[in-house]
């Protein structure tokens, strides 16, 4: 018996669905991150309303002031959709690990001076409770947004948050006990130098337009925290005492907020991009937003820095003016 | 003259390589078989990590090529941003 093997080729008859094609522009091969976003967004036929915002539909581009003739112009620069994004983030958290072994295996963490080891773990912990209110808002944008391209994405965001805050606990765990966690909880709650941020973040909860919250959230609030906690008090301050171990341990913060923020500036480019309407909106809650953002974060700048605090402060807004002036957004 | 080539497992991730080989060599030549792509170039052909970046839109490490790379021929002169394949006859 003869058995004859023959690689055969079976071409496709479509190269992708008709759905994707429609946005694409035609029968092309399509990416996976085309093929998870084009024409996914549910847009007709919904059968009840809400029961809880009987105004507006289940999915409903109304419930924010921004208008987009099309919600599917909010690429994502990095296309991440779950399968990339997913593998992204395990190989950055095997980078995480890999420093938690370093710190742990020649005692990093023992030999930070005491006094640098409380003023990181003062600073550091009660912004789980921020990274925590960040996530809320994320999957709150994701929640009441419209369009996969803008709502995908915040989800991601929004478990990236989650990492946020597990790692920062995860470094008072290691720096320090259990009870840190608590201290850190205790000053969030009660201690007047946090209150204002903790107020900034409570009032975004109350946020209805999920436009709006994105800019207070992702683009005024964390472009000035993250430059200023992890830029100039971890790397710049922190590092250079003897808490190079704080640096390791929270690698993944700066490296992720450098990524998402290309993701948040193409976003919001592109949304004030499409009409002058659009873009007064967008520099409205910017301005309005940063300034507020900013007010939030002085107290928490001179806890960490001191005087030097409030103009490292003042730095990380002219940067956050400047990226907002390249996506046409600026005050 | 001779083609230098490189070929690939046609796959979601070799599509951004295959793709910048294909806008930076405009002499480059593809041939599909099951589960393949070869790209035959005259003479010499290049890949830029830049290009691929522009294709994925995130950083990318020229060394992700080996995990789909299935054969190439050609001298290799490589570093971190470009690979370029060339014969000298």
């Amino acid at each position: 018996m003869n058995i004859d093997l023959q690689a055969r080729s079976i071409e496709p008859l479509r190269h992708t669905y008709a759905h994707v094609a429609k946005y694409i522009g035609g029968d092309k091969p399509a990416s996976r991150y085309q093929e998870a976003t084009m024409g996914a967004q549910p847009a007709t036929n919904f059968h009840y309303r809400p029961t809880w915002d009987p105004a507006h539909e289940l999915f409903d581009a109304t419930r924010s002031d921004i208008v987009l003739a099309d919600w599917y112009v909010l690429k994502d620069p990095r296309q991440f959709y779950y399968a990339s994004w997913t593998m992204t983030r395990a190989r950055q958290q095997d980078a995480v690990e890999s420093n938690y072994q370093f710190v742990d295996s020649r005692g990093l963490a023992a030999m930070i001076p005491d006094d640098v080891r409380a003023q990181a773990l003062a600073v550091l912990l009660p912004l789980r409770h921020a990274a925590w209110g960040a996530n809320m808002n994320n999957a709150s944008i994701c929640a009441y947004g419209y369009g996969t391209a803008f709502t995908a994405p915040a989800m991601f965001h929004a478990m990236d948050n989650l990492g946020v805050a597990q790692y920062l606990t995860r470094l008072g765990l290691t720096l320090a006990e259990p009870e840190a966690l608590d201290a850190g909880k205790q000053a969030w709650l009660n201690d007047p130098r946090w209150q204002v941020l903790r107020r900034y973040v409570e009032d975004s909860f109350v946020v209805q337009d999920p436009f709006e919250l994105f800019v207070a959230q992702n683009l005024a609030l964390d472009g000035l925290l993250y430059p200023l906690v992890y830029g100039r008090f971890v790397d710049d301050h922190i590092a250079l005492k003897g808490g190079t171990a704080v640096a390791m341990l929270t690698a993944f913060m700066p490296e992720w907020h450098e990524e998402s923020a290309r993701w948040v500036d193409a976003v919001v480019k592109t949304a004030a991009a499409e009409s002058d309407a659009n873009r007064a909106l967008l520099r409205q809650w910017t301005k309005q937003w940063a300034e507020r953002a900013q007010a939030a974060l002085a107290p928490v700048a001179e806890l960490a820095l001191g005087e030097a605090g409030l103009v490292a402060l003042d730095e990380a807004r002219s940067q956050l003016d400047a990226r907002c002036a390249k996506a046409g957004v600026a005050g | 003259m001779s083609n230098v080539f490189i070929a690939f497992q046609h796959n979601e991730e070799s599509r951004p390589v295959i793709d910048a080989i294909v806008a930076d060599n405009p002499n480059a030549v593809l041939v599909h078989s099951p589960g393949l792509v070869k790209i035959d170039a005259p003479n010499s052909l290049t890949i830029k990590r830049a290009t691929i970046e522009e294709q994925t839109g995130r950083p990318y490490d020229l060394q992700q090529i080996h995990v789909n790379l299935v054969t190439l021929s050609g001298h290799i002169d490589e570093d971190d941003d470009q690979l370029t394949l060339s014969w000298k006859h």
